[in-house]
């Protein structure tokens, strides 16, 4: 596997319409919203969640692309005697220290990992190594992900046709004495954004991934997860998210050729009124309905002002 | 100071993470020498060269905003991955996060902007190649056209530093006249406690170190390495 020689970085643009794209346990998983611009956020580690996903779905089982942070209950009966078997073992030797006797077996231990996580060897991880505080930087790095407009989440009441248990039906039952129809119905509550499009900016180093040995190959899976794994996140809560563009630029050699900003700065976003670009902080946008679907945006790349040595690709 | 650098950096959020309140994450006021370190780093280091900070602006008015995460409760532990390595499989070396999970609160600082000055020295590392105008050179050059190691971050990886290089004769970016009020030490010096200074990684141990950080107009002074400020 060739080593990743030369730097990227990325801007991912997503929607989301009438779904929640990611809870603030804060707030009763409402939308994340910046509460003082009320734009709407989804955080790295939602992003990073789903493209895990995605990997661990598209290579099952495949070597080297195991994931180490895995979601959900996997435990089957053969996991678990594996488990008890380990369990015992672990106690047998419960008074051996946990960190690696000396760094060459740190590095080796963390070298296993990389070599058979794809999550370790892209986002890096915490390992009780002790070597370098046992942590393994991965090279790729992915920022909050911000609505380009301020987003209203709506909130939706919503009915179910049963309670969970008698309990629930008698607390009903007392405290209604009208229509006997709604005996069972219980109410929840639902979090909606109408639409939003948001941006997150990704980046990732050509020399940390000389160390944990992210190649070429796990660029091209990273940007195959990034375009598709909304596709397969498919949930009550999210309504319909899709990954619209992916624009990564990539430099010529490993350390880079121009700053991040300066080329995040040649996405252009704006909103499309009757096909023509208007800058988002035009004032003549103000009697305009908010958007709904993502034709109501335009995306525009500035290709004139883009610094030698960088090339844009547009993977989605 | 003959080597003094200043560069400017800013981004949309901020986590210098205090040690005392670091599992609900609650970030300091400014930006510590420690993390400032870190970005000079990120664009340039090598063993012959240790960055010293020398002073932090803060540009910005100081503001916080909450953020609450599902995050893991636990690291790899090495041993397992020692006894998958043995065994050459890898079953039962995941983690189910559904089943480790904490929910943290981190309160950050919002749209943070910098300006860094430091200067670095040479270390008894450094070989007959080394010599302080080339390292300067390469950081420079680096700085300026905005390459790096790797992206820089304030304080956490998902809140990315970007940078830019402030030439020798160039004048400093303006300060947001809203960051010129007594909060920021403008009138008298606003004393910010006691704040990490750095941490000795060449201790066993690795000590933390402290000084009693002060803004002044808008700008926070960093005591020098071994003077009698840095507390452990």
């Amino acid at each position: 596997m060739t080593t990743l020689s030369r730097r990227h970085d990325f801007v991912l643009i997503f929607d989301v319409t009438n779904g929640n794209p990611n809870g603030d346990p804060d707030a009763g998983n409402l939308p994340r919203l910046d509460p003082e611009t009320n734009h709407g956020l989804v955080t790295d580690v939602s992003l990073k969640r789903k493209i895990r996903n995605y990997v661990e779905l598209a290579r099952e089982g495949a070597e080297g692309h195991h994931i180490y942070v895995q979601e959900g209950a996997i435990l089957n009966e053969k996991h678990r005697q594996a488990y008890v078997a380990l369990r015992g073992d672990e106690k047998s030797k419960k008074d051996a220290k946990l960190n690696p006797r000396d760094d060459a077996e740190a590095t080796a231990l963390r070298d296993f990992m990389c070599r058979n996580f794809f999550d370790v060897r892209t986002f890096g991880a915490v390992m009780s190594t002790g070597i370098n505080c046992g942590q393994v930087k991965g090279p790729v790095q992915m920022t909050f992900a911000n609505s380009v407009e301020p987003v209203l989440p709506v909130e939706i009441s919503i009915t179910r046709m049963a309670a969970t248990n008698e309990a629930e039906q008698k607390k009903k039952a007392e405290g209604d004495d009208s229509d006997q129809r709604t005996d069972n119905r219980t109410m929840g509550r639902k979090h909606i954004v109408p639409y939003g499009l948001y941006v997150a900016h990704g980046f990732v180093s050509a020399k940390f991934a000389e160390r944990t040995g992210f190649s070429e190959a796990d660029l091209d899976l990273l940007f195959e997860a990034l375009a598709n794994m909304f596709e397969h996140d498919r949930a009550a809560a999210r309504g319909e998210m899709t990954s619209r563009k992916l624009i990564v630029f990539r430099h010529a050699n490993a350390l880079g050729n121009a700053p991040a900003h300066r080329l995040f700065d040649l996405v252009q976003i704006g909103r499309n009124v009757d096909g023509e670009f208007r800058a988002l902080d035009d004032r003549g946008l103000s009697n305009l309905p908010p958007a709904r679907k993502f034709t109501d945006y335009s995306v525009h790349i500035d290709r004139e002002r883009l610094p030698e040595g960088v090339e844009i690709l547009e993977l989605l | 100071m003959a080597y003094g650098i200043r560069l400017h950096v800013w981004g949309q959020h901020a986590l210098f993470t205090r040690p005392e309140l670091k599992v609900e994450r609650m970030s300091y006021d400014v930006m510590t020498p420690s993390a400032a370190r870190g970005i000079l780093e990120a664009i340039h280091w090598k063993p012959a060269i240790r960055w010293v900070i020398d002073r932090i602006h803060v540009l910005e008015p100081i503001r916080f905003q909450s953020i609450r995460r599902n995050e893991v409760g636990h690291k790899a532990p090495a041993g397992k991955i020692r006894q998958a390595m043995k065994r050459g499989d890898l079953e039962d070396l995941q983690l189910l996060v559904d089943e480790d999970r904490q929910q943290r609160a981190s309160a950050v600082l919002v749209a943070p902007r910098y300006v860094i000055e430091a200067h670095f020295d040479m270390t008894g590392k450094a070989g007959p190649d080394d010599s302080a105008g080339k390292h300067l050179d390469i950081f420079n050059r680096r700085a300026a056209r905005g390459q790096c190691f790797h992206q820089p971050c304030l304080g956490t990886r998902e809140f990315t530093a970007h940078f830019d290089l402030i030439p020798p004769e160039a004048p400093l970016p303006a300060r947001n006249p809203k960051a010129e009020t007594a909060e920021h030490g403008f009138g008298a010096p606003r004393d910010l406690g006691f704040m990490l200074w750095d941490i000795d990684h060449g201790k066993p141990g690795r000590p933390s170190l402290f000084f009693r950080a002060a803004l002044r107009d808008g700008v926070l002074d960093v005591p020098q390495p071994g003077s009698a400020e840095v507390k452990g």
